[in-house]
């Protein structure tokens, strides 16, 4: 999986010890907005990393900051977004400075994306055989018989049935599913190492909604490639994710492997979040609630970012803001961790 | 008038849309006139008091249910009933629905907003008695008095839900229809407003008429669950029996395949096949070419709904027998 091309010198005593091993590492990312009305920080100081392999849940509520990570990793940030800090390695080789043609190159061949609504990623114009040809031979350069083969093995691979007959209809001729499936084949055309996911089956029904996670499992777990999965849905990342990376107000929260998070949460957020979830084994009077929302970004408070919603709050989580400490299994940002609120 | 008598009587309701081609295409090419069944032949009754809910998938049918019994959409045959509200006169009947950021006028401060059905109705005799009824709305649904002077868009997407159940418990309903009304939000927030909503219906005591495609919500809150595939119910019962025990295989597979955080079940294998297009349902059950129980008879035969200890299935493999001898994990 790793690049011919020469990686630069790691300055990060984390990433070294990580090695070139990781097909994605993402190290102090921070990404700005600026507005009218003042810089905006959508991500602030963002570290992971994926190895081959491996799928990272990247779950968050909305406006956590989960997809602009997803987009900064792409390069596919809009103006006026852009990335005031840290760095991202993609198969070790260093992509954040890359100009956009170089940027195009590394996009498809070293990282595919998966997007929520399939109908937006396929162009209705072509069918899916063009598509799926032409994507191949820009990355590989092979022949047209030779692609139109791959094309083939890469439809069955993401369980189209008949693919022989599917590849010359159009996308409106697919289901939702099966457009997601054609997605997925498309993102792995050319091998990449990391496939950046996000939300990939919101837009699905649930029965369709697992077989999608499966196959993307399978799939990731066959070709060693890399996933981080961007999702609002905690179950999807129950069923699908090794790791999970938890998201609140542009900040990470707490990481750690997915049944750790789950059964053993450790930051606040973590706790209530995982405890509002309505359980379908039992029926309980009243649900965990968070009371408040999270901050807007230009209204986002002193210290910890959760602090006025946080029933543990002390004066220290108003004041400072906490960082990633090991907490029991887990990472998680919070001085009930990490020398205490006072 | 007691207590476990129906608010609401749905009989063999069924709801047909024309999607026919315009006039002239029809002519031209000489197609015939479309029509798809969105409801056929539903009917069920909904308890005073209680949580009903429809569940299923996109296309199945639950909305449109929902927009049949407020009245937004006629029936194309069968009878909507509601028995005499609590005061003799008819059951007031409100609607919530799924996008708070739609729903609400941009333009109206939320004084405005929930204060239209109460000038509406004439529910209050005087301005300042209809401001005062704002107030205690707001603070029933947990927002602040001043908060009628602003516009909606200075509200989250919790608190815009929170004024459109004001708004609906403007008119002093007894039967709320919730058309997924926590979809659209952040699951810490989606517990604010189903704590809300419980709290609800047992201080003002509510029927709620509840649409939802999430099975964890809809246990939550619910008495009652019919689950609605292509159009036609193909189980219905208490919300215990069917989550314990679901019959159906579609059932099954709605629970089989919903992600679970406690029990995530990664490697079971997968039922395939999609919900097959409205515009061309099977015939038969409609649910036969994703069945694995399914035989000739299913093809061809529409199961009839039978009573299966607590609840009623439309299914030829449960009415033979076949059902039982297959565990939900081999089925799903």
């Amino acid at each position: 999986m790793m690049m011919q091309a020469v990686s630069p010198p790691d300055p990060t005593p984390d990433a070294a010890a990580l090695g070139a091993e990781a097909v994605l590492e993402v190290s102090n990312l921070t990404v700005e907005f600026p507005t009218r009305r003042g810089v905006l920080t959508a991500i602030d100081n963002v570290s992971m990393q994926i190895a081959p392999g491996e799928i990272l849940g990247v779950v968050g509520e909305s406006g956590a900051g989960k997809s602009i990570t997803g987009l900064a990793v792409l390069g596919l940030l809009e103006a006026p977004g852009r990335i005031a800090g840290g760095e991202i390695h993609v198969a070790g080789r260093r992509i954040d400075m890359l100009s956009e043609d170089e940027l195009t190159k590394v996009r498809g061949r070293e990282m595919g994306a998966i997007f929520q609504d399939p109908l937006t990623a396929l162009n209705p114009l072509f069918t899916i055989g063009v598509q799926l040809v032409e994507t191949i031979r820009l990355h590989s350069g092979l022949s047209k018989e030779a692609a139109r083969d791959r094309a083939l093995t890469l439809l069955r691979e993401v369980g189209i049935p008949a693919p022989r007959e599917r590849l010359s209809q159009y996308p409106h001729q697919f289901s939702g599913g099966m457009r997601q499936r054609v997605v997925i084949a498309l993102a792995l055309a050319a091998e990449p190492a990391l496939i950046i996911a996000d939300e990939p089956t919101t837009a699905l029904d649930v029965s369709i909604q697992a077989q999608i996670t499966a196959l993307l499992r399978r799939l990731c777990k066959d070709h060693r490639t890399g996933v981080m999965l961007v999702t609002h849905d905690m179950g999807v990342i129950a069923e699908t994710a090794d790791r999970v990376a938890v998201m609140y107000s542009g900040r990470m929260v707490e990481t750690g492997r997915v049944k750790d998070v789950i059964h053993d949460a450790q930051h606040p957020y973590t706790k209530g979040l995982m405890a509002a979830i309505p359980s379908l084994h039992e029926r309980v009077e009243t649900l965990t609630q968070i009371d408040g929302a999270m901050p807007r970004l230009n209204a986002r408070p002193e210290g910890c970012a959760f602090n006025p919603r946080c029933p543990m709050a002390g004066p220290r989580c108003r004041r400072e803001n906490p960082v990633l400490a090991p907490a029991g299994r887990n990472q998680a940002a919070c001085f009930l961790h990490d020398g205490g609120t006072e | 008038m007691t207590a476990q008598s129906p608010i609401l009587t749905v009989s063999n309701a069924s709801k047909e849309f024309d999607v026919s081609a315009p006039w002239l295409n029809r002519v031209l090419e000489r197609k015939p006139k479309l029509f798809v069944k969105a409801v056929d032949d539903v009917s069920f009754t909904v308890p005073r008091g209680s949580c009903f809910s429809i569940v299923g998938e996109s296309g199945c049918g639950k909305s449109t249910v929902a927009r049949l019994v407020t009245g937004l959409y006629a029936t194309t045959a069968g009878d909507i009933r509601f028995s005499a509200g609590s005061g003799g006169e008819p059951v007031r009947v409100q609607m919530i629905f799924q996008d708070p950021h739609s729903s609400l006028n941009p333009r109206w401060r939320v004084g405005d907003i929930i204060a239209e059905p109460i000038r509406e109705m004439k529910l209050r005799a005087s301005e300042a008695e209809t401001r005062e009824r704002v107030e205690e709305l707001l603070s029933t649904v947990g927002l602040a008095a001043d908060d009628a002077r602003n516009y909606p868009h200075e509200f989250s997407g919790g608190q815009r839900q929170r004024i459109s159940i004001a708004r609906a418990l403007a008119s002093e309903p007894e039967l709320l229809v919730c058309d997924e009304p926590t979809s659209a939000l952040d699951v810490s927030v989606q517990a604010q407003i189903l704590n809300l909503m419980r709290r609800l219906q047992q201080e003002l005591g509510l029927t709620y008429l509840f649409i939802s495609h999430d099975l964890s919500v809809v246990r939550h809150m619910s008495d009652t669950i019919a689950v609605m595939y292509l159009g036609r119910i193909v189980e219905m019962g208490p919300a215990e029996s069917l989550f314990n025990a679901p019959q159906h295989p579609y059932s099954r597979l709605l629970l089989g395949t919903i992600p679970d955080i406690h029990a995530p079940h990664r490697d079971r294998a997968l039922q395939s096949g999609e919900p097959p297009s409205p515009l061309d349902p099977p015939l038969g059950c409609a649910f036969h070419p994703r069945c694995a129980l399914a035989n000739e008879r299913c093809g061809r035969d529409l199961p009839e709904l039978l009573s299966v200890g607590a609840a009623t299935v439309r299914c030829h493999a449960v009415e033979e027998g076949r059902a039982q001898e297959t565990s939900v994990s081999e089925a799903v």
